[in-house]
């Protein structure tokens, strides 16, 4: 193995005339193999991102409509898609509707209504929030609960992006 | 790379003495810089070996991403429809594992003659020989294993005509199909080990017997043909392996990639309708090329000895030639030109005219 790069090429050393050609091969080679990453690279993500790509579409909505959820009896939940997405409708005992998105903002995990403590519990990692608002209340959660518009209508819910 | 590979002193860095210290990397080094490859004007063989190995690599890495989105069982055609028609550039996926199987087969078929012309079988090289044949073996078992998956009509008829094969070995012929095919007909428990076999098994046996193989040609050097032997040693020429080998394979190898991406894009492989017992083989179906040989001589000898007896003679015969093709090592041992030689190397003209004789009498015929 040479010691130096001009041992490579027999017939002289490198000179300043020769520098500028060597830093284009350089500058091409690289591009050309920019190239082909790109075009290995891309299908291959395109390929593996399939679903997530699917998905994101999927969960593109703006507004779901539960048929026959009026009939929850107050003072419970039911779980619903939002799109792709997990979520919760509670029927409270003064009456009132409220959807929140339930995957909890702290590691994703799904979260629960408990009607008893009228709250919504994180059991991964016992996180807690307010069953009306969504507000994170106490544990590790950093945000509150994605708060959906819920209009109950005769025979069916509409719950849309808020 | 240079710089890495052949450190200054200036560059032996922290990082570099403390990984030496433990890897021993300057050895590495050491050893890559003295390793050199002969030149002369039958060089351009010496790369079909590599070629193969980057047509087994580029079947690895798009097999892993098929095993994504691929279910064997009963939801193998479905699946394959999905990887097929769905999934963003799926279909090129596929395309690209079909076709790198069949270059893989051919750079081998190429590497196989060449090193057999050049008389690289020769003492000391006789397992290179024989655990190349293990590797063409199973990269044969390999091709007809992958094939069923998909689980398209082909692939159905493909498996059955496949498996008759075994089938007709006297006594235990039954025994055989009935482990490999689990079950009286080919079915989705056919699938589900023909997968195991396809993404665990061989890849259990191949890679290890692939290690053997790079480690003897390693151990051995390449081999030089005999007319260059012949030559007074100062006659000889050769390169160094880094960097004048190593890139000189990379071209190849960047050939061999053109060539796939070319191939695998513009000739997409299909995908047949699903398999259905019930549904009569389509007219004209035939085995993929690797298996045209074997398939024209079977039919030929079905032709001129009526009955079983004209597979069995078939069979018989081919079993007899692959034994022969396995042992030419121990028969041509002599490096110096005699009989021996001149009737291997005859051995080796007549393998490849009838492989490609009865190879292109299939395709007429078909």
């Amino acid at each position: 193995m040479p010691e130096t790069d001009s041992e490579f090429y027999p017939g002289g050393e490198l000179n300043d005339e020769g520098a500028p050609r060597r830093a284009f091969v350089k500058l091409g080679m690289g591009v050309i193999g920019a190239g082909y990453a790109a075009a290995i690279g891309y299908p291959i993500y395109a390929y593996l991102s399939a679903p997530a790509q699917r998905a994101a579409e999927a969960s593109a909505v703006t507004q779901t409509t539960l048929d026959g959820a009026d009939k929850l009896p107050a003072g419970s939940a039911m779980m619903f898609r939002f799109g792709a997405k997990p979520a919760l409708l509670i029927h409270h005992k003064d009456g009132s509707w409220v959807a929140l998105g339930a995957i909890c903002t702290h590691l994703g995990c799904t979260v629960q209504f408990e009607s008893d403590k009228d709250r919504i519990f994180c059991a991964c990692h016992g996180g807690v929030y307010d069953a009306k608002t969504g507000a994170n209340v106490s544990g590790p959660p950093p945000k509150p609960l994605t708060a959906y518009k819920v209009e109950a209508q005769d025979g069916r819910i509409v719950v849309a992006q808020a | 790379m240079d710089a890495s590979l052949s450190p200054k002193p200036s560059e032996k860095t922290g990082l570099f003495n403390w990984l030496d210290e433990r890897l021993g990397i300057a050895e590495i080094l050491a050893f890559a810089r003295h390793k050199s490859v002969p030149e002369h004007k039958h060089s351009f063989w010496y790369y079909w070996g590599g070629v193969s190995l980057f047509f087994f690599l580029a079947q690895v890495f798009s097999g892993v991403l098929l095993l994504v989105y691929y279910r064997p069982g009963a939801e193998g055609y479905d699946s394959a429809r999905q990887i097929t028609y769905d999934i963003r550039f799926g279909w090129l996926i596929r395309s690209a594992h079909s076709w790198a199987a069949s270059l893989m087969i051919l750079a081998i078929f190429v590497h196989m003659f060449s090193v057999y012309f050049m008389k690289a079988y020769r003492k000391p090289r006789e397992f290179g020989w024989w655990s190349g044949l293990g590797l063409l073996a199973l990269t044969m078992v390999f091709g007809f294993s992958g094939y069923l998956l998909p689980m398209d009509d082909l692939a159905y008829f493909a498996t059955k005509v496949g498996l008759a094969i075994p089938a007709s070995i006297p006594v235990v012929g039954k025994f055989i199909n009935d482990i490999v095919r689990g079950g009286p007909e080919v079915s989705s428990a056919t699938i589900q080990r023909f997968f195991a076999l396809h993404v665990v098994v061989l890849p259990l046996l191949f890679v290890p017997l692939l290690g053997f193989h790079l480690w003897l040609v390693q151990k051995h050097g390449n081999a030089l043909p005999p007319s260059e032997e012949a030559q007074p040693a100062s006659e000889r020429r050769s390169i160094p392996f880094f960097p004048d080998f190593f890139s000189r394979d990379l071209g190849m190898w960047l050939i061999a990639l053109n060539a796939l991406a070319a191939l695998a894009s513009l000739f997409p492989w299909q995908l047949g309708p699903q398999a259905d017992p019930l549904t009569p083989a389509p007219a004209g179906i035939h085995p993929e090329w690797y298996f045209m040989s074997q398939f024209q001589i079977l039919k030929l000898f079905g032709r001129w000895f009526p009955g079983a007896t004209g597979e069995a003679l078939g069979i018989a015969l081919f079993t007899a030639g692959l034994l022969l093709w396995a042992l030419i090592p121990l028969y041509d041992t002599s490096t110096k030109f005699g009989r021996r030689a001149r009737n291997a190397t005859w051995l080796g003209v007549l393998a490849l005219a009838g492989l490609i004789i009865t190879t292109i009498w299939g395709y007429w015929e078909v």
